[in-house]
């Protein structure tokens, strides 16, 4: 019975690491998809290349070059900073061509009406389009995220003993692999419901503040 | 650096049939799982309960899971039944299973948002039964499908560096075994990514033809 509680401890590791990546990458993706919209020179080709290469990287591939790679560049980091770099990583690139996408989107003469209006660009970013662009950024930053928890267990091979891990671990310990594999999944899915429950609460209070008043 | 390189460019036999078995494991799953999700999709369209619930029940629980969890459950789990595999065709096993469910995922919303005024037409132009679905339905069905089925098989190609973890020789699994056995860890990862990239940048090239060729049929 001591099982349950080290399955509990796999998906707190499963859920803080995914929820510290989360916090990071999606302001991280914005900015990066900030450089790629305006063009910035130089940075924005490199960014692009950075998105192309990440995402075609599996989360497992990417893990093990941030550990067991970064020490060939001098820096030594250990497997929990690792850890969250490498889903950083991984989701930031993801993250960025929503918010670009959102951002190609946005209506043109919106921001000529702000410029007409002597609207200095940084203020006309923070009041007129980022309060729209993430609202339509939404959904898709929420699948992503399902996405993200779902690429976590990848960080087993650095170490971490991850929800994924823990259950696998039961399961070799018991000889009994179902069980655990059982309880990890309904986890899994409580923990993707969060999200997408969040993501509802969300819409909806929106639509009360901006669409019913 | 550039030793490291030199040292892991001199193993390229090892990562070309690491990258060999990545295709081929990820060509395999991408066809099974085509196969068997458009089967999986019918099931979930069928108006019986007893087909339709398991069905969907299936293809809920596999996109809840991550894959290495599900590849656990094939590799460990399946040897609790007397069947014993080998690393290789479990992992396989594991692959087209839950791709499958994906595919599935993707036919029966193409099936869903498919245009029942065409269908009509068709059938107000005399077609029925097979032709109605060869000429009428399948081509909506397929450039409807396709383009996200091909992103699918990006995933594939991602979620089959899982399989290294039980011991299948595929790309991820030979860069790191070049690494451990001469500790040129950055330059063999990165080897690995370029690679991945690489076969990305083909398929997304396969997939951008296949959307010209919607676009000129559409016109």
């Amino acid at each position: 019975m001591s099982d349950l509680p080290f399955l509990l401890q796999g998906a707190v590791v499963t859920a803080s690491v995914s929820l510290v990546a989360i916090v990071l990458g999606v302001p991280l993706g914005l900015a990066l998809a900030i450089v790629r919209w305006r063009r910035v020179p130089l940075l924005s080709p490199l960014v692009a290349l950075y998105v192309s290469v990440i995402r075609a990287t599996p989360a497992i591939t990417l893990a093990l070059l941030i550990f067991f790679g970064s020490p060939s560049l001098g820096i030594v980091l250990g497997a929990a900073p690792a850890a969250v770099l490498t889903l950083l990583i991984n989701t930031s690139a993801f993250n960025c061509e929503i918010w670009r996408a959102a951002l190609i989107d946005f209506p043109r003469d919106q921001v000529e009406a702000a410029r007409a209006f002597g609207m200095p660009p940084r203020l006309m970013f923070r009041r007129v389009v980022l309060p729209q662009v993430w609202r339509t950024s939404l959904p898709a930053l929420v699948n992503e995220m399902t996405l993200l928890i779902k690429a976590s267990p990848a960080l087993a091979v650095i170490g971490i003993v991850d929800l994924t891990r823990a259950a696998s671990r039961i399961g070799a310990a018991t000889y009994k692999p179902l069980p655990p594999f059982l309880a990890a999944t309904a986890i899994y899915m409580l923990l993707v419901m969060l999200f997408v429950a969040a993501q509802r609460y969300v819409e909806r209070r929106v639509r009360q503040r901006f669409e019913m008043a | 650096m550039s030793r490291d390189f030199l040292v892991a460019f001199a193993h390229y036999d090892q990562y070309l049939s690491g990258l060999w078995n990545t295709l081929w494991l990820s060509a395999a799953t991408l066809v099974l799982a085509s196969i068997a999700g458009c089967f999986v999709a019918a099931l979930m369209l069928t108006r019986h309960k007893v087909v339709r619930l398991p069905a969907t029940g299936f293809v809920d629980a596999m996109r809840c899971v991550p894959f290495l969890l599900f590849a656990y459950l094939v590799y460990y789990g399946l040897p609790e039944l007397s069947i014993r595999l080998d690393s290789w065709t479990s992992g396989l096993i594991a692959l087209a299973v839950y791709h499958t469910a994906y595919v599935a995922e993707i036919v029966r919303g193409a099936w869903t948002n498919l245009s029942r005024e065409q269908i009509e037409a068709g059938r107000a132009f005399g077609f029925a039964g097979l032709p109605l679905f060869a000429r009428i339905i399948l081509p909506q069905l397929f450039f409807a499908s396709v383009p996200l089925i091909g992103n699918q098989s990006i995933y594939i190609l991602k979620d089959s560096a899982f399989l290294m973890i039980i011991t299948v020789p595929e790309l991820t699994f030979a860069a790191s075994s070049v690494q451990s056995t001469y500790f040129v860890p950055f330059a063999s990862f990165v080897i690995a990514m370029l690679l991945y990239w690489l076969v990305t940048l083909v398929i997304e090239a396969m997939l951008k033809r296949v959307e010209l060729a919607a676009e000129v049929r559409r016109a």
